[in-house]
């Protein structure tokens, strides 16, 4: 693929996030605008920590003065899934050379759908698909640090209420799991991950039972290929 | 209010702490380095799990919040999810079941 093809591609699979993105992120810069923070606090924060949810709560955070240490746990404990996004790229960031930092820094649950439904297109090589990622990555940071910037300084201009909006993000998530089940020979692993969800969201409460899902779903995945020695994939 | 120190300070811890997950499986599995099966067989099913409880984080609060809430939630997940089998389109399916839902809470929550 000519690079001019390959940006095109990313920019079409990166649209759902690129918009929702833009949403949201405007959404925060008005938060923060109106907590008192200048702009620049915004944009650093969308740069930097880059993840939506918790940026959210940090204003709160903020607000009430809390400890260095009440922030780094809050931190830690919302946004440890992400460590599990890192499992299924680790080849592919490795081999991106100096892209690799960059690639690991900017993961977040959107460019994790989207990165996910890349290797279905076998008309794509490796390395292109790579590149893809890239720009998907790209894209979706800077439509996230320019809404805060948006958000900032326009955010109570915008004459229309885009209550709602958000929700694009959910369809996203409901289509990727179509996609992929409708590919998957194998329901067991997404079966697996919905039970297990929803039975933690309901016995733990819907603030705490992320990581708990996910780590339990990572164990009853290997228990069965333990059992079933099963082979790679 | 803070001052900008403490601001920069927490921003500071935030993003630490944050990257520091980010970077977990990549500090365990360098480069170069073989990957042992089991994760190498974790990051090839992972996908489909992590999918099924993403959906599920979006819709959280549909038990605790008020029955609109979450009855609008619920019934925009199944109308993107019919369209979405149906024609098979994405941006159809985020577009529509995105204004489906905003129409549904305009008046369902007013």
């Amino acid at each position: 693929m000519k690079k001019k093809e390959i940006i095109k591609y990313a920019l079409i699979k990166a649209l759902p996030v690129i918009i929702s993105y833009l949403f949201i992120g405007m959404a925060y810069g008005i938060v923060m605008t109106k907590a008192g923070y200048s702009i620049w606090w915004s944009l650093c924060i969308s740069l930097t920590i880059y993840t939506g949810a918790f940026q959210f709560i940090l204003v709160s955070l903020l607000n009430q003065g809390a400890s260095l240490l009440t922030i780094a746990l809050t931190a830690l404990f919302m946004n440890s899934r992400q460590t599990f996004y890192g499992l299924s790229f680790l080849d592919d960031f490795n081999s991106m050379g100096s892209k690799r930092w960059y690639m690991i820094h900017s993961l977040t649950d959107e460019t994790y759908a989207v990165d996910c439904t890349l290797d279905k297109d076998e008309t794509i090589t490796i390395h292109d698909r790579r590149t893809i990622m890239f720009y998907v990555a790209l894209f979706s940071h800077l439509s996230w640090a320019a809404a805060t910037i948006l958000g900032g300084f326009f955010g109570s201009l915008i004459p229309f209420d885009l209550t709602g909006i958000d929700f694009c993000m959910t369809a996203l998530f409901v289509t990727i799991f179509i996609d992929q089940w409708k590919s998957a020979d194998r329901h067991f692993p997404a079966l697996s991950g919905l039970c297990i969800a929803i039975l933690l969201c309901i016995l733990l409460g819907p603030d705490r039972f992320m990581l708990p899902s996910l780590a339990l779903t990572c164990a009853i995945l290997l228990l069965k290929r333990t059992i079933q020695k099963e082979e790679l994939c | 209010m803070l001052n900008n120190i403490q601001i920069a300070a927490a921003i500071a811890v935030s993003f630490l702490c944050t990257a520091f997950l980010r970077f977990l499986p990549f500090l365990f599995f360098r480069k170069g380095k073989q990957i042992p099966l089991f994760i190498q067989y974790l990051g090839k099913v992972l996908p489909s799990a992590i999918m099924a409880v993403l959906v599920i984080y979006c819709l959280k609060d549909v038990g605790t919040g008020s029955w609109q809430s979450g009855g609008a939630q619920i019934a925009a997940v199944l109308f993107t999810a019919v369209l979405h089998l149906w024609k098979k389109d994405t941006y159809l399916s985020i577009t529509a079941g995105t204004i489906f839902y905003m129409i549904l809470i305009h008046f369902l929550l007013v």
